[in-house]
């Protein structure tokens, strides 16, 4: 097999296909340590929380918000498109990367996919409270009804239940038949019992037979190329809700490109955020490497100027086109009342990735840590920025208004931070974080033992 | 029910792996089963599988899913509920573009997915039977299937390419 000679090894230390196995499988043997138990009961509590002010929301009513005429849209979207956001990176990773065979995406697909999962469920949710009855949400979807009518297929907040839905099955799919072979490892590593019963039903009978794994990878490369450009569709589709109306500031053509590549540098942070602490906790240190960090950086790097070139398009094509509205729009994000929210996305959009063109910096878990937690507040802000700001100040001098929110919808935002981490916290107790298969089949170009003995 | 022998051996490296491969298949050994903790590059080829069918499977249901994604939006605003907002057509193709396409992808992708369960067997309550346990972890079996009582002279034919852990497993299927 060819080894290259110059690239960097991806695994380090001396590893066979038994250790890989031992080492991922080490954090789900043995009790939880108490860090563990300590991280689920925050989580729980947030979650708790959270689903107090939803249930206050809904009991008490939409007053509970502060949301008012002018602005209809606060919290409640722009954490919906954050979180969708966030939910890009893993079926980038697992789709567009196969496709273009990057052997480091092995070590992060398996954790960034169910990040990806997680991160559409906690969004799909503030769409769901802000329809008001959650009972009947299923109205979204077109079933034969009594009332004989059916949804709008021209509405872009259509397009979104089956673009966020499809991508959610398709999500799960993929992720999940990438699952069973390791499942099977984890099913044959664990003695008679109980959980063994139940990683062999989870497992779906996976054998190893050498039929079951070519038609498993022509599978998973045509899921790749479909999920490949359905991840696009997804963030598209979101923007659509915002370009496909009349509002300065929304109605711009840019909008699907930009909401993409802001959804991959977000999500991409989202993942380093908490890879660089879940190697650390559970010692994957040399399957997650720096080889990895720089790789992630340099998309992050591409994806961030790809923001702020769309930033800086949008300012001039706001003066460029001559709409007094449109301009106006701009310098009111800048210098209006909301102008710390705006400058606060600058910095942390456009400024701060850059520092990565710096090898030291890109390649340090300790920076990259904290430019990935700016860069998520900063796209946290961009939502804010594109969603209040453009409406606070309408038509009608006479209606602008000013919008901050109660602590309902805060509560609810720190409920799905609860939400995302009780289910990671259980995914990296319960699953193998890493694609144990996958590893191995890069090995033996990628590992560092190897490299060693091919020069 | 049905008797089955099997012979057993593995291999602790993919390379030798094929090499034993080739050198049972020199001797006009039919194999049963070779089973990987993962897809060994070239392994298919070697054992002379044809290509999945899987790929056109997804095209079919994606073709399906596209033409009822399409005819169903079709349908609701031009037969069943035309609706007139603003003044816009009814057949309003370029709005149905985004629903007809996830609807491609979520059709093409069930049919891989069901395709690839369906065709290997797998799934929950699935009783494949495992010989070795080492399978997912490190070792590369060849699987021989007795017939017309040989055992012995497959046993011997695993072992001089070079098998560990030679056996024999009795299987009722």
């Amino acid at each position: 097999m060819y080894v290259s000679p110059v690239r960097e090894p991806l695994i380090s230390g001396e590893k066979s296909y038994s250790k890989v196995t031992k080492d991922i499988y080490a954090p789900m043997e043995g009790k939880p340590g108490k860090l563990w138990y300590a991280g689920l009961t925050a989580a729980l509590i947030a979650l708790m929380f959270g689903g107090y002010s939803i249930f206050v929301t809904v009991w008490d009513g939409i007053g509970t918000w502060g949301l008012n005429r002018t602005i209809g849209w606060g919290w409640g979207i722009t954490n919906f498109v954050w979180w969708v956001g966030i939910g890009h990176a893993g079926t980038f990773i697992s789709a567009i990367l196969l496709l273009f065979r990057q052997k480091w995406r092995t070590s992060i697909n398996r954790s960034a996919e169910a990040m990806t999962i997680i991160a559409v469920m906690c969004a799909g949710l503030f769409p769901l409270i802000h329809m008001g009855r959650l009972p009947l949400g299923f109205f979204i979807f077109p079933y034969p009804n009594t009332r004989d009518v059916w949804v709008n297929f021209n509405s872009p907040l259509l397009w979104d239940v089956f673009a966020i839905s499809t991508y959610l099955t398709v999500s799960v799919l993929f992720w999940y038949m990438g699952l069973i072979p390791d499942i099977g490892t984890i099913r044959d590593k664990l003695v008679p019992g109980i959980k063994k019963k139940i990683y062999s039903a989870l497992s779906f009978g996976w054998t190893g037979s050498a039929r079951h794994w070519a038609r498993h990878e022509s599978m998973s490369l045509i899921l790749a190329g479909l999920a490949a450009p359905l991840v696009l569709s997804v963030h598209t589709i979101v923007s659509f809700d915002f370009a496909t109306s009349v509002i300065p500031g929304w109605h711009t053509t840019i909008f699907p490109p930009y909401f993409v590549s802001g959804a991959v540098f977000s999500g991409f942070a989202m993942v380093l955020t908490l890879m660089i602490i879940t190697r650390k906790a559970i010692n994957l240190e040399s399957y997650i490497t720096k080889a990895h960090l720089e790789s992630m950086n340099k998309i992050i790097i591409a994806t961030g100027s790809i923001v702020g070139i769309a930033y800086i398009t949008e300012l001039f094509i706001a003066w460029y086109s001559g709409v007094v509205y449109e301009q106006y729009a701009f310098v009111n994000r800048a210098f209006g009342p909301y102008w710390w929210a705006y400058w606060i996305m600058m910095t942390c959009n456009v400024i701060t990735p850059q520092l990565f063109w710096f090898k030291k910096i890109r390649r340090s878990f300790a920076a990259t840590f904290v430019i990935s937690i700016f860069v998520n507040i900063g796209m946290w802000f961009e939502r804010f920025v594109i969603i209040v700001t453009s409406l606070h100040r309408d038509f009608l001098p006479s209606s602008w208004s000013m919008y901050t929110p109660t602590w309902v919808e805060v509560g609810i935002y720190v409920g799905t931070f609860g939400l995302f981490f009780t289910l990671f916290f259980l995914f990296i107790r319960f699953f193998p974080v890493i694609a144990i298969a996958e590893v191995k089949s890069v090995l033996k170009t990628s590992a560092e033992k190897f490299i060693k003995k091919g020069k | 029910m049905e008797e089955k022998t099997y012979v057993s051996g593995y291999f602790p490296d993919d390379k030798d792996l094929i090499v034993a491969i080739k050198e049972l298949q020199e001797k006009n050994v039919d194999i049963a089963d070779v089973r990987t903790p993962f897809p060994v590059h070239g392994l298919d080829k070697v054992l002379k599988y044809r290509r999945s069918r899987l790929p056109r499977a997804g095209f079919v249901a994606g073709v399906i899913g596209c033409a009822i994604g399409f005819g169903f939006q079709a349908w609701v605003f031009t037969q069943a509920w035309p609706l007139n907002f603003g003044g816009k057509p009814f057949m309003s193709v370029p709005s149905f573009i985004p629903v007809t396409f996830e609807l491609t992808v979520l059709f093409a992708a069930f049919a891989l997915v069901f395709g690839f369960l369906i065709s290997s067997k797998l799934g929950p309550g699935s009783d494949n039977i495992i010989y070795d346990e080492g399978v997912t972890d490190d070792r590369f079996q060849i699987l021989l299937e007795v017939k017309n009582a040989n055992g012995d002279a497959l046993q011997e034919s695993l072992q001089s390419v070079g098998a560990l852990g030679v056996q024999l497993h009795e299987v009722k299927s």
